[in-house]
């Protein structure tokens, strides 16, 4: 699929030597979609009107409902799709990458079609739709964000699961107990530090292998949460498994703009932390003395022990830091999205936070808009299977992780780790 | 920021005593034999292994005990008759552990030898999936990838075995070999595809996996709502049973579970073992592993190297499945026929250091602990749980034999082979 071409100028003194690299893998995973696109929206085409309600009762600024033709909007959305496809092609052809934005646009363009065509007949509301999203990618966020730092530490960090869970159990049985969901928030941070501290402690003094210790540490947390929750929990659920939960907070200005501002700003304070914590991971990486450490700690042990920095304790508080963040997502769970805690209920949804670190590239931004896409694709199902889907429910459910799939073999490739993730380093 | 200071108050100790330990044990030139054959015993990896479920369970008792409610109730009078509550908890704890003995090796309280002995089949048939799907996902191990896809893997198995098991009429022995063929090729194909997309696109195998158990579940959820999967005349999403001619024919007559899936998992062992171990496929493998850099550069085919380790994985963890179908559960199955070996099989793995004969008896081991789980939960109410936190215990000590060793007093085994001591006792 790539083809390498070098010119070399043999006159010139110096050797001059350009690489050309045509990679058409983009235009390919495009063209699949494409195809699919087609085969799906015109092919499986369905007559009627697609109507998305924009504005719920109640909003300040009511917009009025687009209904659009189902099957001539499909019909122009799959030839605007094939044309961002030959003009990848082309690109390709000229040797130039593909730009992010044509991408960007062309997955939303693919998910316009998709809502249109599944939306023939009945109508769908877009703010329940991304509501649900935002609710469901908060834990995976967080997750992600933990599992970004720590892994640009070079701590491997496959413990976000019984991260999220410590801190979903933690939370629940502190907030109970005390009635303070802020003490249970901050007990969360704390059971998902204890739950990293293992891991570093594993990963960095006894030099174990990381992905057992995050692994083993998975099973322990859930075995753990579960024995005492069947054991302890159950006996008193009114003492120890009813948590108060977070009252949403209204922004005053912003919650009133259209289709976004209730999405976005009636949220409980968890999720406003969230917000700050991409924005000062993302900063805290690339703008700071300490994101440079952790980075170079993760990068290049060696070169970053030469210049004074302490390797394993940078890698230990970092790790103890990502924990944090993840326990922290797991009392969203608990105190604001279900209300208590349930065996498992989690959910695997560790793994799909891991998964959207490295669909990310390890970096807090793309992880969390990765982390946002697997949230939307598990909501999308719950309001089609509410509006009634026109394939069976089970092929809704699988699509996204089918995109996923297609997108990472095609679109983002051989994505690279931080270089010294998951190397123990042992100072000589 | 401030969490940068390094904390020497806390890590200094643990670490003292591991540097002064190579002091202590150092060897007199004139040592006689056994004392030091004794040292090597006692620090040897058997030893470690002992000492490490002898802590694990040790720990799953402290956990037993707090929890019970007899010891609690007698912890309240502690200090006017303290022999209560040690009674309180030897009985909870000892009750806890005989029951989990008779639910796994061996039931006194059966009149006859042919009774009493039924619980260690029970273990033998919990472990023939375990040991299969923890090959599998050692075999990845061992050539550098992560295989979390066995759940994905198990189930188009299980529909593939399960498909030609009810709806095939073929003649006694062949239908068995056809079934069981159809399931590992199942299983095969499944893992296959992360395999070819890893070599082909660079896609990360973790990612692939993930999605690939969510499209399998809804495939075959999907599949067992219509007619290919599901019993004819029936609403639940489930199968016929199984032909007779396509069963696995128990290995010790009727009365007991343990079926013939066990021959074919011991053979599959067998085939790893030489595999990895006698074969040039397997140094192949092997180089891969270590430094896949390392292995192209010797002339090893590395991309084709991952495809093959992922058809066998997959196979093997196919095979997991297949036992389940034709073996356990021959009355029909749903989408949960994988009973989450998928995941228990990576601690199967991790347990058995990715070696096929340390696999086998990882899983006879873990398989005992669920019989006895089970039957734990049934005789003394102790949530069987509390099986997953002994069992990924044993992992995370065995993993870390310093840890062991410190906890132990042991001495280090062999001077010269602890490289890490070493260093250590030439720095201070």
């Amino acid at each position: 699929m790539t083809t390498l071409t070098r010119t070399q100028d043999a006159q010139s003194p110096i050797v001059l030597e350009k690489a050309e690299i045509r990679s058409w893998k983009a235009p390919i995973a495009l063209a699949v979609f494409v195809a699919i696109g087609a085969v799906i929206f015109i092919g499986f085409g369905r007559e009627g009107e697609s109507t998305f309600v924009l504005s719920r009762r109640g909003d300040a600024i009511q917009l009025p409902a687009i209904v659009a033709p189902t099957l001539a909007t499909c019909i122009a959305i799959v030839l605007l799709l094939a044309a961002i496809t030959a003009w990848s092609a082309y690109l390709s052809y000229r040797a130039h990458k593909t730009p992010v934005w044509a991408l960007g646009a062309f997955g939303f363009l693919f998910v316009v079609g998709f809502l249109t065509w599944a939306a023939a007949g009945a109508s769908l509301p877009v703010s329940g739709l991304l509501i649900g999203t935002l609710g469901i990618s908060v834990p995976l966020i967080f997750g992600a964000l933990g599992g970004v730092i720590s892994e640009r530490a070079g701590v491997v960090n496959v413990a976000i699961e019984g991260q999220l869970l410590a801190g979903a159990f933690v939370a629940a049985v502190v907030a109970s107990v005390t009635r303070q969901p802020l003490l249970g928030l901050a007990a969360a941070m704390l059971a998902g530090v204890l739950v990293s501290f293992v891991l570093a402690a594993f990963a960095i003094k006894y030099l174990v292998d990381q992905v057992i210790v995050g692994v083993v540490l998975n099973v322990l947390v859930a075995g753990l949460t579960s024995f005492l929750f069947s054991q302890v929990l159950t006996e008193d659920t009114a003492l120890l498994n009813s948590p108060p939960g977070f009252d949403p907070i209204n922004i005053p200005i912003l919650s009133e703009i259209p289709i976004l501002g209730p999405v976005l700003f009636r949220q409980t304070i968890i999720v406003y932390v969230m917000y700050f914590a991409i924005a000062a991971v993302w900063f805290g990486l690339y703008r700071t003395r300490w994101g440079l450490r952790v980075r170079s700690v993760g990068e290049h042990p060696q070169a970053a022990d030469t210049v004074g920095i302490n390797v394993a304790s940078t890698r230990f508080w970092n790790v103890s830091l990502a924990g944090a963040i993840a326990g922290f997502g797991g009392a969203y769970l608990t105190l604001d999205a279900v209300g208590s805690f349930n065996k498992e209920m989690t959910a695997g949804a560790g793994f799909i936070a891991l998964a959207a670190v490295i669909f990310g590239r390890w970096d807090p931004i793309k992880a969390t808009l990765a982390a946002l896409l697997f949230g939307f694709a598990t909501n999308l199902q719950n309001v089609l299977s509410i509006i009634g889907s026109p394939v069976p429910s089970e092929f809704m459910l699988m699509l996204p992780y089918v995109v996923t799939i297609f997108a990472v073999a095609g679109l983002v490739g051989k994505s690279r780790p931080p270089a010294a993730d998951g190397k123990p380093y042992i100072k000589s | 920021m401030s969490e940068q200071i390094p904390p020497r108050g806390r890590v200094d100790p643990v670490a003292v005593e591991e540097a002064s330990a190579p002091t202590t044990g150092e060897t007199p030139p004139d040592e006689p034999r056994s004392s030091a054959f004794l040292r090597d015993l006692m620090g040897g990896s058997a030893a470690i292994s002992v000492l490490a479920v002898v802590l694990a369970l040790a720990v799953g008792g402290v956990l037993i005990a707090l929890t019970n409610e007899d010891v609690q109730s007698a912890a309240g009078y502690f200090f006017s008759r303290p022999s209560d509550m040690f009674q309180a908890i030897w009985d909870a704890v000892f009750g806890a552990y005989r029951a989990l003995f008779q639910g796994s090796v061996y039931d006194f309280r059966r009149d006859t030898f042919a009774a009493g002995i039924r619980p260690l089949t029970e273990t033998l048939t919990f472990a023939t999936p375990l040991i299969a799907a923890g090959l599998g996902v050692a075999l990845a191990f061992r050539v550098g990838l992560f295989n979390i896809g066995g759940r994905g893997q198990m189930l188009i198995a299980a529909a593939c075995a399960g498909w030609v098991g009810f709806s095939l009429e073929l003649p006694y022995g062949v239908h068995l070999f056809v079934a069981v063929l159809a399931g590992v090729l199942g299983g095969a194909v499944w893992g296959g595809i992360v395999g070819l997309l890893k070599a082909r696109t660079g896609a990360h195998e973790v990612i692939v996996t993930i999605m690939l158990n969510f499209v399998a579940l809804y495939l075959v959820s999907f599949l067992l709502r219509t007619p290919v999967l599901q019993a004819p005349g029936s609403n639940n999403p489930k199968t016929p049973p199984m032909a007779d001619t396509a069963v696995f024919p128990p290995l010790l007559g009727p009365a007991y579970n343990v079926h013939a899936g066990l021959l074919f998992v011991i053979a599959a062992t067998i085939y790893v073992w030489y595999l990895l171990g006698r074969s040039s496929m397997g140094f192949q493998f092997r180089a891969v592993g270590e430094n896949p850099n390392a292995a192209r550069v010797a002339g090893i085919n590395v991309k084709n190297v991952y495809v093959v380790a992922m058809l066998i994985s997959g196979g093997l963890v196919g095979l997991a499945g297949v036992s389940q179908v034709l073996g356990t559960i021959t009355t029909g199955f749903g989408s949960g026929i994988d009973a989450g070996i998928g995941f228990d099989a990576i601690t199967v793995a991790l347990l058995g250091r990715s070696r096929p004969w340390g696999v086998f008896f990882a899983g006879i081991l873990f398989g005992a602990f669920k019989a006895g789980g089970f039957s734990m939960q049934a005789a003394e109410g102790i949530p069987v749980d509390i099986v997953l936190v002994v069992q990924s215990l044993i992992v995370l000590f065995i993993a870390a034999p310093p840890l062991v060793r410190t906890i132990f007093r042991l001495p280090t085994p062999g001077q010269p082979a602890a490289p890490r001591s070493k260093k250590k006792a030439v720095t201070t």
